[in-house]
């Protein structure tokens, strides 16, 4: 089969087997599966207020989608995304509130920094565990999530919150900080762009990190290491590169890019740290490295998938019975048809292609 | 601390290591055969939704467990045909799976009932009654013995019998028939069952299925006898629990009672003093609900006994031709 068919007639075609058994799902509920796309389309596509929206979820899973897929990339299956962004995302919360920041950007930068130590040094442990222990980095990984979402339970039910509030939260973050928006960033080109909608200046941030990703991955020492590995880690071995090392610094890279998606959803979003701040996108990372090929640049067009479909499903809660769940579904259906069930989609492409060169 | 509140710690000890246990033992057989199974909660998380939706509509807690096996086989199939058919990764398959129940259960329950995602309150037969064991009463005033009997052992659903019942039954299977021993095999060394003209494929999707009801029973009983109904996310990262539980104890029939009852009593000790404290120290309950993961990455670690799965677990068999 041709390179570009694996690329991009696999993903394409576990799209539409995964879009295809949701839309018998909305029928078998009941609801009208044309009418649920168009109002998700409208919804999400139809006007700069649900692009707000949508890019602010691409952002969020641009990140989360590149951290998943370095670590896919050295062999690694990271599925704590969620837990080192939450604890990103005290990164970013702490040096919102405590460090006296001139103005937004620094800011950015700061927390930038902050959510990147802060995840990397969540995923640092079962990364040590798995290159030292040999502890399983899946079960690791997923525990972790599980004592973040305690740590951050603990920090903001007993130390963050302010002494007046009741609800599990920071206080929030000076006015200056907030992160300026699409319409902000497009006001000096002439182009109006809707104020409501939460995408930020993050959004061009994440494009710049899958472009540093895809250079590091395909230009660098380090990039070709890693993949290297990933490949054949016997065959790496012989080649001298260090299996330790390489675990450690896809985890670490894995854990800060998942750790500074909280910049977007905390700063960019309700400007303090709540408790479900990640709203899931550590996992929805998982589907977009997958259709994505766990490539930097073929994430991007996954994770604007799933940002339309994170959008356009809150806005077919509003207009439906149909509960804001259904895009879990079509994310499982992703995940099972990209990366489980990928036999079942490549095998008769494969025999189609063979079948098509023995003609000619 | 009196002998009634420990009497208490117990009884609630017994209640919520059960669901842990099914769970458990049926990540036991799948690991065994050599399936990792991520998939264990949203097995137990489809369970508990048919379970509750069939016991209302039927107003039988045992139709709504049949109910929710059926439910947790079918996921427990599809896991299989991805994993053993289709040597997909087993690890992916479990995460689409846990999505999948996660998604399934809320929108058919709101197409269902209406209700937000939940089924409405059981009561009655859709409910497994308790069932006190013999001479309960008789005992009851007899000092130490008589307050466990009654109280702890005595008095639950007949799914917390069952469930105690499992594990001999899983030891036997496991280690003194020629279908464990298989079992074991394939999860070891699948090529070597192989040649011995035993089908691997066979044995795996025997495993699974098994893992299937009995996240089932577990299931059913989250929705049908410890609460009364359905609710969104019910499982509450009980499944993962249970794999932890699984890894602590090495994937061994008897030693995960151990561990499931173990981790059941911090849930207790959590639920009864959300801040434990301990006179030097208070312990936040967030740290009480955290300790059976840092217990299980401590395991994995290594530092106390290392935890080594089955060698051939999470590998596709590919026969050689």
């Amino acid at each position: 089969m041709p390179k570009w068919a694996d690329v991009l007639l696999v993903p394409l075609f576990s799209l539409v087997i995964a879009f295809a058994i949701s839309a018998l799902v909305i029928l078998a509920i009941g609801e009208d599966p044309i009418r649920a796309m168009e109002l998700m389309v409208t919804g999400s596509l139809g006007s700069t207020y649900g692009w707000g929206y949508t890019l602010y979820y691409t952002t969020n899973f641009l990140l989360t989608g590149l951290a998943v897929s370095i670590a896919f990339q050295a062999k690694l299956f990271n599925i704590g995304g969620e837990g080192q962004a939450l604890i990103g995302g005290l990164g970013v919360a702490l040096v919102c509130l405590f460090v006296p920041w001139p103005n937004w950007w620094t800011a950015m930068i700061g927390a930038i920094l902050a959510s990147a130590v802060f995840g990397a040094l969540w995923a640092a442990i079962p990364a040590y565990l798995q290159a030292r222990r040999g502890s399983h980095i899946v079960i690791t990984t997923i525990m972790f999530n599980f004592i973040a979402a305690s740590v951050l339970n603990y920090m903001l039910s007993h130390v963050l919150r302010p002494p007046a509030s009741m609800d599990p939260a920071t206080a929030r973050f000076a006015s200056e900080l907030r992160l300026p928006r699409l319409a902000d960033v497009l006001e000096p080109f002439g182009i109006a762009f809707s104020r409501s909608g939460p995408a930020n200046v993050m959004l061009f941030v994440a494009l710049a990190f899958c472009v540093l990703a895809y250079v590091m991955m395909s230009r660098t020492k380090l990039g070709f290491e890693i993949r290297a590995f990933g490949q054949s880690e016997p065959a790496a071995h012989y080649a001298g590169i260090s299996a330790f090392r390489i675990i450690m610094i896809a985890m670490l890279i894995s854990g800060a890019l998942s750790g500074v998606m909280a910049v977007n959803s905390v700063m960019g979003g309700p400007q303090r740290l709540v408790m479900n701040a990640v709203e899931g996108a550590g996992f929805i990372g998982i589907a977009v490295a997958l259709m994505g090929r766990s490539h930097p640049i073929g994430i991007i067009a996954p994770a604007l998938l799933f940002g339309f479909l994170f959008q356009g499903g809150s806005e077919l809660a509003i207009e439906t019975t149909i509960p804001r769940e259904m895009i879990v579904i079509i994310q499982a259906l992703v995940i099972m048809f990209t990366g489980a069930l990928d036999n079942l989609v490549r095998q008769p492409l494969e025999a189609m292609f063979a079948l098509g060169r023995r003609k000619s | 601390m009196d002998l009634a509140t420990i009497v208490q710690i117990l009884e609630s000890t017994l209640r919520l290591a059960t669901p842990l246990l099914f769970t458990c033992l049926a990540g036991l057989f799948s690991e065994r055969a050599g399936i990792f199974d991520i998939g264990l909660e949203g097995k137990l998380l489809v369970a508990a939704f048919f379970s509750a939706a069939f016991a209302f509509y039927t107003g039988s807690a045992w139709l709504g467990l049949l109910a929710g096996i059926a439910a947790s086989v079918v996921f427990a199939l599809i896991h299989g045909f991805a994993s053993i058919t289709f040597r997909g990764n087993q690890l992916i398959s479990g995460v689409a799976i846990n999505f999948l129940a996660a998604g399934m259960t809320v929108v058919v329950a709101q197409s269902l009932f209406h209700q937000g995602g939940r089924t409405p309150p059981l009561s009655g037969n859709a409910r497994f009654e308790r069932i006190d064991l013999p001479f309960a009463d008789a005992l009851r005033d007899v000092p130490v013995i008589g307050p466990l009997y009654s109280n702890v052992l005595s008095g639950n659903s007949v799914l917390v019998y069952l469930g105690l019942l499992a594990v001999p039954l899983t030891w036997w299977v496991l280690y003194r028939t020629r279908f464990g021993l298989r079992l074991r095999a394939v999860g070891e060394n699948p090529a070597a069952v192989d040649t011995a003209g035993v089908s691997v494929v066979r044995m795996r999707y025997y495993a699974v299925i098994i893992a299937g009801v009995l996240c089932g029973i577990g299931g059913a009983y989250l929705s049908t006898s410890l609460a009364a109904g359905f609710v969104k996310d019910m499982s509450a990262g009980r499944g993962y629990i249970a794999l932890a539980a699984l890894i602590f104890a090495k994937w061994r029939p008897w030693q995960s009672l151990v561990a499931v009852l173990l981790f059941g009593m911090l849930e207790a000790i959590a639920n009864r003093w959300p801040n434990l404290d301990l006179g030097l120290i208070t312990l936040p309950n967030q740290f009480m609900a955290a300790l059976p993961y840092i217990l299980t990455v401590v395991i994995l670690a290594g530092f106390v006994g290392k935890a080594i799965p089955p060698r051939a677990g999470g590998e596709p068999y590919v026969k050689e031709r």
